[in-house]
């Protein structure tokens, strides 16, 4: 597409697209004021300005002070993570933007339930698998089962491809919570 | 000092406490409580506008002409509604504006009642912040914060919507002490290691640049004083945005005039070959840089801006320093006097020869006329019979504000009052009004197209009303002069939908509006004109007739660098003034 555009003159308004860059995947943890339309704000911002959100987690986290953490994954060139973080930075009921993925020692985990539907051997195996995944059992019928898997997104990828083919119903999951290791608050 | 009083009532005491003096607004249904409050007081005078657009635009004049906060108070619905083209402009352009929406009584909220939009989620991302009260005891610190947020870090629009029930209801008001977003803290002093740093820089430089912006002009006149200090110290050329005209003196020899898309020859090359870019208060705009990979690439670049993600969004900048101009710049100014080493004065003086042999090329030339009023022409005119007296200009949008920045020469900051960024056609108009109605004595002129002044024309109802006696200069060319260019250059001369059918007769219209219209289409009674227009204690439209084809030069096309400029014909040609291989000055 790039090449074509130097071939024609350009009548756009706009200089051409800058030519794809990397693409990286960080992790950000938001210090918010908890308000009404908080996340709107958040989120208005990144379709407003075509970012991506891969996973998106918000609760209240300090009661008493009327915060809450939002937790954001997202995807850009390193020059588009850097405006997403002072982007957000300026929204003014916003406390803190931490890049968790900078900072390099944080722990991430989701949570999922994953409903499977099965009999005999197929219901057998997924009990089987779910054992070896450190997987919960918090429903049971006669003819299904839902698990509850917590861990590192890619755990929680795999397992559910596991289950696809032992009759795989539907998964819920949380979203990626973050945070930092060691005796430091955000 | 607490006082119990009405939501309504607490709107204008906190604007008086707030120091204002007007009001730019619309009455409706959602904000009779709030002019119920305003009939019984005389600390805030309302300023009726004949459009809500134009309320915002007319306190965007006010704001950007004095430094202080704009306000704007308009009822719910579509009051607020089309009150979002003014907010935008604010945003884009960072002007301080306090905004008071009206809304429907909190339990019809989300019921589509009548006149109810939902105006935070419309205005959200065309404010700075915005808020909907829904307790009376949030009133008074939220209206306090309002303008606290509008008015500091890197300026800008403030919507607070007040639902009806809220305006009737009682409270207990009192100043603040403090707010309820603590989280908020724009950041205004510099690194000082990072303005060491630009400093080092600017004294080992050898093709140095000063390239400044709006910010400057935000910042306060301080600022602009520092910078003229800074610049005629360093001894560097200087160019700047269209927003920040003024805040250097165009009649100095170091300003080398407007850079960008119109910018002058010198000021574009001198970008494109530096090799040190001090870049304060600008935003490296698409109209600044044209096409970004070949945006002056030699150069090591300084970015002084309040707000971190003006920071390398569009450009990799080498020393970026976040802090508000007038600190850095007294900052910088400290550390440039005390620096031992100077540039290199040989250096210094082949870069001016250079800066020299291209502003020899005058690549804002145009061929004058005996029989026809070139538009370049009557803007050098207009600058010459006004520019000894106080005057503030505005402009609209397209090729007259683009003649305007080219050939009005600006020596101070505050009188330039444009739409930058967003490119709001009808801005001038309004502006004008709140110009002159924070300037009661000065003279105002809205430099105006045919086109664009009629997107607003209503306005010049609220300037007779009020005596207001602003200038309208309409560049008539007949044509969206702008848009014509384009169609011109761009798409083969296939003027679809740009010209002016059925244009009004102004100098009748402004008798119908109870103002003065005087026509002018001859070079020759063009200056008597003029003085005319400027003698008139009242509102004026002048019709100044122009030539209908008459293009904007110079030119970045879209997607071009900064060397690859299309000049006027008239302009000086290549041989005469520079020589170098591989510049396509088309």
């Amino acid at each position: 597409m790039n090449a074509n555009a130097n071939l024609t003159p350009s009548t756009s308004h706009y200089p051409t697209a800058p030519t794809a860059q990397r693409q990286e995947s960080h992790t950000l943890s938001v210090l918010v004021d908890n308000e009404p339309g908080v996340l709107a704000r958040v989120i208005g911002l990144f379709s407003g300005r075509g970012y991506n959100i891969e996973s998106l987690t918000v609760s209240e986290t300090e009661h008493q002070k009327h915060l809450s953490l939002i937790t954001i994954v997202t995807t850009g060139t390193p020059m588009v993570i850097e405006q997403i973080k002072s982007q957000l930075d300026r929204l003014v009921p916003i406390h803190r933007v931490v890049d968790m993925t900078l900072t390099g020692t944080s722990i991430e985990r989701e949570l999922a339930m994953v409903k499977v539907r099965g009999k005999g051997e197929q219901r057998v195996e997924a009990l089987r698998l779910a054992d070896a995944f450190r997987a919960r059992v918090i429903d049971a019928t006669t003819e299904s089962f839902i698990f509850e898997i917590t861990g590192k997104s890619d755990k929680v990828e795999q397992f559910i491809e596991l289950m696809l083919p032992l009759g795989l119903v539907e998964v819920a999951r949380t979203g990626i919570a973050a945070i930092r290791r060691g005796p430091e608050g955000l | 000092m607490e006082r119990e009083m009405t939501g309504a009532e607490m709107v204008i005491q906190a604007m008086a406490d707030q120091g204002v003096k007007h009001l730019f607004g619309y009455p409706g249904g959602a904000v009779l409580p709030i002019y119920d409050a305003i009939f019984s007081q005389n600390q805030v005078q309302h300023i009726l506008v004949r459009h809500e657009q134009g309320a915002v635009h007319a306190a965007e004049g006010y704001a950007r002409s004095t430094g202080k906060v704009g306000c704007v108070l308009v009822t719910s619905g579509p009051g607020a509604t089309n009150a979002v083209t003014g907010l935008t402009d604010a945003l884009m352009d960072s002007i301080p504006i306090v905004c008071i929406t009206g809304q429907v009584p909190t339990h019809l909220i989300g019921n589509d009642a009548f006149q109810e939009c939902d105006t935070v989620g419309i205005t959200r991302p065309c404010t700075k912040h915005n808020y909907l009260v829904k307790r009376i005891e949030d009133l008074p610190r939220v209206l306090h914060e309002a303008f606290h947020i509008a008015s500091s870090g890197r300026p800008g629009p403030v919507v607070v919507d007040v639902p009806k029930d809220i305006q009737f209801a009682k409270g207990i008001y009192s100043v603040p002490t403090e707010f309820p977003h603590t989280g908020y803290k724009p950041r205004v002093e510099g690194d000082v290691e990072q303005i060491k740093r630009a400093v080092e820089l600017m004294a080992s430089a050898k093709r140095p640049l000063f390239y400044t912006g709006g910010g400057v002009i935000n910042s306060g006149k301080e600022a602009s004083k520092l910078l003229t200090e800074l610049v005629r110290q360093t001894g560097f050329p200087i160019t700047s945005t269209l927003m920040g005209l003024g805040a250097f003196p165009a009649a100095d020899p170091q300003w080398l005039g407007m850079l960008g898309m119109h910018g002058t020859l010198e000021a574009n090359m001198a970008m494109h070959d530096c090799d040190v870019m001090i870049c304060i208060g600008a935003r490296f705009d698409d109209r600044i840089t044209g096409r970004i990979d070949a945006f002056s690439p030699g150069s090591k670049k300084i970015h002084v801006d309040i707000d971190p993600s003006s920071i390398n969004k569009n450009v990799r900048v080498d020393v970026p320093i976040v802090g508000d101009c007038a600190n850095v710049l007294m900052e910088m100014l400290k550390l440039w006097r005390a620096h031992a080493k100077q540039p290199d004065k040989k250096a210094m003086a082949g870069w001016w020869k250079q800066v020299e042999a291209w502003r020899g090329r005058k690549s804002l030339s145009y061929r004058p006329s005996k029989d026809i009023i070139k538009p370049q022409y009557a803007i050098q005119r207009l600058f010459e019979l006004t520019k000894d007296r106080d005057t503030y200009i505005t402009t609209e949008v397209g090729q007259h504000q683009m003649w305007a920045a080219q050939f009005y020469g600006f020596q101070e900051p505050n009188r330039w009052m444009t739409s930058g960024g967003l490119g709001t056609m009808g801005y001038g108009l309004p502006a004008s009004v709140g110009v002159q109605l924070a300037h009661p004595d000065a003279l105002v002129i809205d430099i105006a197209g045919e086109a664009s002044v009629q997107m607003t024309m209503q306005e010049i109802s609220t300037a007779v009303q009020y005596r207001l006696p602003v200038k309208i200069f309409i560049l008539n060319n007949q044509y969206m002069g702008m848009v014509r260019q384009w169609q011109e250059l761009l798409h083969g001369g296939r003027y679809s939908h740009s010209y002016s059918e059925s244009l009004p007769d102004f100098v009748k219209l402004a008798e119908a509006y109870q103002a003065v219209g005087i026509r002018c289409s001859k070079p020759g009674d063009l200056d008597a004109a003029i003085q005319e227009m400027i003698d008139i204690d009242q509102p004026v439209l002048f019709d100044c007739v122009v030539d209908q084809k008459e293009n904007c030069f110079p030119m970045i096309p879209s997607g071009r660098a900064h060397n690859e400029m299309i000049l006027g014909d008239a302009a000086e040609s290549l041989d005469s003034a520079i020589t170098e291989e591989g510049k396509m000055l088309v």
